[in-house]
């Protein structure tokens, strides 16, 4: 342990990190730049999540890591591994427990609290980007609230497809100024995000951006007046193992005849009901 | 009307060694309301250039113009579009119009700039095209494809569609038949009724002497050959 | 009344090179004027220049906007700059995949306008789409087709209708039939005339074509080397040119 520094970074690149940090809960959804730093993993692999929570962390924290709602997939184990080495904080799978939960792709079902910090992975920080391929302009775009253009990509879907076809990345206007990426959650997820409980913050390892939604902003997911946004899920199943009709549900297929099933994405929270199924079953 | 006083004009030749041509000098001549009076002269006498100086599209460089108050001399070009948009009317001798435009859209568009309902001003752009006698069937198609006379009458009926106060005829009665004639000095006839003051050039002489009220010989305006010179 | 655009002592320099000199005159309500002059002799530049697409060395261009009156717009913030670019002014290029987005359907290319300044109703927005595919002769069956199934033609007229969406008071057009056939042209200066006398639009043309200015102008300016020549209306600056280079463009024109 003693040939690292508490959390693997130095000292100066957490405060660096943290000055971040702070700006980008100063200016919610506004993406703030940062000197991205190596670390012990591929780019795609978490690497902006992780110098969040590294300078996040304090020796007092429970942490919590997922991966598409799951606790034990390669991804969220590797990096839960790598904190408790580096940083030698206690770990735990559930949602209630933890005080710092690094998340890829989902927000956890259980609602989350004061206190809490919820870290996103983000693989595309920009969300122009695909429709306005210049860094330069898209900061002008942004600075300026010229975003006709996010519109006019939902206007494209409604007009090919009869709906707003984009089902994760879905974008969102943050306090009525910026419009931020919430990255790959699904859009079932864009609702938590609202009005949040949890302090959220956004790190982009490869791209360098940190942002942030302090706890109770007012996020809105774009939308049209006769097209309203709305946060749909696999219609008309049921969790295969703890029956829940209401939380984000994955398809599993089972083997090599068609055979699938539908479960929770979030595995705490499923283990969690089951739990308290098999508990009322012996009562 | 229309008051000219002691009007002179030059063209001066850059691209020709730079050659100075004065083909106006000293012109003074009135029109008042009700009143047609007729340009003669020979050809070179500058009638077209007097006429296209009252018009604005020859710029007038010394002496004064006034056409229904307004002086062309020196005006910005505003005044001069004001001035045509709803009181200096002229029929020119060649249908300058968008190759695609229908001809009964351009018998009624003097109306429609000045803000005249569309659907009314082609109800009287209708009116006068059958006056003049040109078949409805060709009232959809744009008149570049028309014959000569058939132009001049589009021509003639998109400078009598709105009752100028002051109107500029260059040869109104050229290249029409008797009957499409007597139309148009019918429709002068009426614009004087009406109070227009009329300045024109008519090499018919029997439509001039039916029409008009006296005559302005141009020869005495050009500057003596030596001078030009 | 109120000028529309106010130009004073306009330059613009690029390097040593003049692009434009010393440019000064005024927009009424509801006036066309023409520009003309042969390639470099600047009117592109000072098209920019008044559109805000470049930035003067010197000079102002004073707008009449809806709320303070005349203002200098090189002093604006460049928000209220594209504010005016997307709602009083409009500004129509040349070559029409420079105006539209190519990978957006034909609504969407009308529709990004209204959506910028805060249109969110599909509904209205694909209605208001549709009135204007229908004003300028596209058929309203193609609303979703991508500009780039369109004649060259129809993307001009796909671009205008983009630019005015938004009743804008001001219309930029820089060569706005060049590059079509000559019957295809045609149609478009009617289609022009017509809304810019329905609408009251004010407009700065730049062309090259002296037929073009003659019946879409009220007034022009020539340009040569950087300088304004001479300006006037459009007619008399045509039929009784006084300066030297203007006298060599117009009887340079081919008769047909």
């Amino acid at each position: 342990m003693s040939a690292y520094n508490f959390a693997y970074l130095d000292e100066a690149t957490k405060r660096m990190l943290r000055r971040a940090i702070l700006k980008a809960v100063a200016i919610p959804g506004y993406q703030v730049p940062f000197s991205s730093r190596e670390m012990p993993m591929p780019y795609g692999w978490g690497t902006g999540g992780v110098q969040v929570t590294a300078a996040c962390l304090v020796p007092e924290d429970t942490l919590k890591v997922i991966d598409q709602g799951a606790d034990d997939t390669t991804n969220a184990v590797s990096i839960r591994k790598f904190f408790e080495r580096v940083a030698d904080v206690a770990v735990t799978g559930q949602t209630a427990e933890a005080s710092i939960i690094q998340t890829r792709h989902r927000i956890p079902e259980t609602p989350l609290t004061e206190g809490q910090i919820l870290v996103f992975q983000v693989p595309i920080p920009e969300p122009l980007r695909f429709l306005e391929p210049r860094e330069t302009e898209t900061r002008v775009m942004h600075a300026l609230e010229d975003y006709g253009l996010m519109q006019v990509r939902l206007y494209e879907d409604i007009a090919r497809h009869g709906e707003i076809a984009r089902a994760y990345a879905y974008p969102v206007r943050v306090e009525g100024r910026y419009i931020m990426d919430p990255s790959p959650i699904p859009k079932f997820d864009n609702p938590k995000l609202d009005n949040s409980h949890a302090l959220q913050l956004f790190g982009a390892g490869r791209e360098g951006r940190i942002y942030a939604l302090p706890p109770y902003t007012r996020v809105e997911s774009l939308d049209f007046e006769d097209y309203p946004f709305t946060a749909t899920k696999a219609a008309g199943q049921a969790c295969a193992l703890c029956g829940s009709t209401s939380s984000y549900l994955d398809e599993v297929i089972t083997d090599d005849a068609g055979g699938r099933m539908f479960v929770c994405s979030d595995t705490d929270y499923c283990a969690s009901r089951v739990a308290a199924q098999s508990q009322e079953d012996a009562a | 009307m229309i008051e000219i006083a002691d009007v002179g004009k030059r063209f001066v030749l850059h691209n020709q060694g730079g050659a100075i041509l004065d083909v106006m000098h000293a012109a003074c001549l009135n029109v008042r309301a009700g009143e047609c009076v007729a340009l003669v002269g020979a050809s070179g006498a500058g009638k077209s250039t007097l006429m296209r100086m009252i018009w604005g599209n020859y710029r007038c460089d010394q002496g004064s113009i006034r056409v229904a108050g307004v002086e062309l001399c020196g005006a910005q070009a505003r005044d001069v579009l004001a001035l045509r948009r709803s009181r200096l009317g002229y029929v020119s001798q060649f249908l300058r119009v968008i190759p695609r435009v229908p001809a009964l859209n351009v018998v009624a568009e003097p109306l429609v700039v000045q803000g005249v309902d569309e659907d009314h001003a082609r109800a009287q752009a209708a009116a006068l095209l059958t006056r003049l006698n040109i078949p409805q069937r060709l009232w959809a198609l744009s008149p570049t494809t028309f014959s000569g006379g058939e132009q001049q009458r589009v021509n003639i009926a998109r400078g009598f569609i709105h009752p100028w106060p002051v109107m500029l005829l260059d040869e109104p009665t050229a290249s029409l038949d008797a009957v499409n004639r007597a139309v148009v000095l019918d429709l002068i006839r009426e614009a004087k009724t009406h109070g227009a003051a009329i300045l024109g050039i008519f090499h018919d002489a029997a439509a001039r002497d039916a029409v008009c009220d006296r005559e302005v010989d141009m020869a005495q305006f050009t500057p003596a050959a030596a001078g030009a010179a | 009344m109120t000028p529309l655009l106010q130009v004073e002592g306009l330059s613009k320099h690029y390097g040593n090179f003049l692009g434009c000199g010393d440019v000064s005159f005024t927009l009424w309500p509801g006036e066309v004027m023409g520009i003309v002059g042969e390639s470099g002799s600047g009117k592109s530049t000072l098209l920019n220049c008044l559109a805000g697409h470049l930035t003067p060395d010197a000079g102002r261009v004073l707008f009449d906007t809806r709320e303070q009156g005349l203002r200098d717009t090189l002093a604006m913030a460049e928000s209220e700059r594209r504010w005016l670019a997307r709602t009083d002014w409009a500004f129509v290029h040349q070559n029409p995949r420079d105006g539209l987005r190519m990978n957006v359907s034909a609504g969407g290319n009308v529709g990004e306008r209204l959506m910028a300044v805060g249109a969110r109703h599909y509904g209205n927005i694909r209605s208001q789409a549709t009135d204007w595919l229908d004003r300028v002769e596209i058929d309203t069956g193609r609303i979703d087709d991508r500009p780039r199934a369109f004649s060259g033609g129809m993307q001009q007229r796909l671009q205008i209708a983009r630019n005015l969406v938004t009743g804008p008071r001001l219309v930029f057009m820089d060569e706005p039939t060049g590059g079509l056939d000559v019957s295809v042209q045609a149609r478009l200066l009617d289609l022009m005339r017509g809304l810019v006398r329905r609408l009251g639009l004010s407009a700065v043309i730049v062309t090259h074509d002296l037929a073009v200015v003659r019946l879409l102008a009220d007034r022009l300016m020539v340009m040569k080397d950087g300088r304004v020549v001479e300006d006037g209306l459009t007619d008399q600056v045509l039929d009784d040119p006084q300066h030297a280079y203007t006298q060599l463009l117009v009887s340079s024109v081919l008769q047909v």
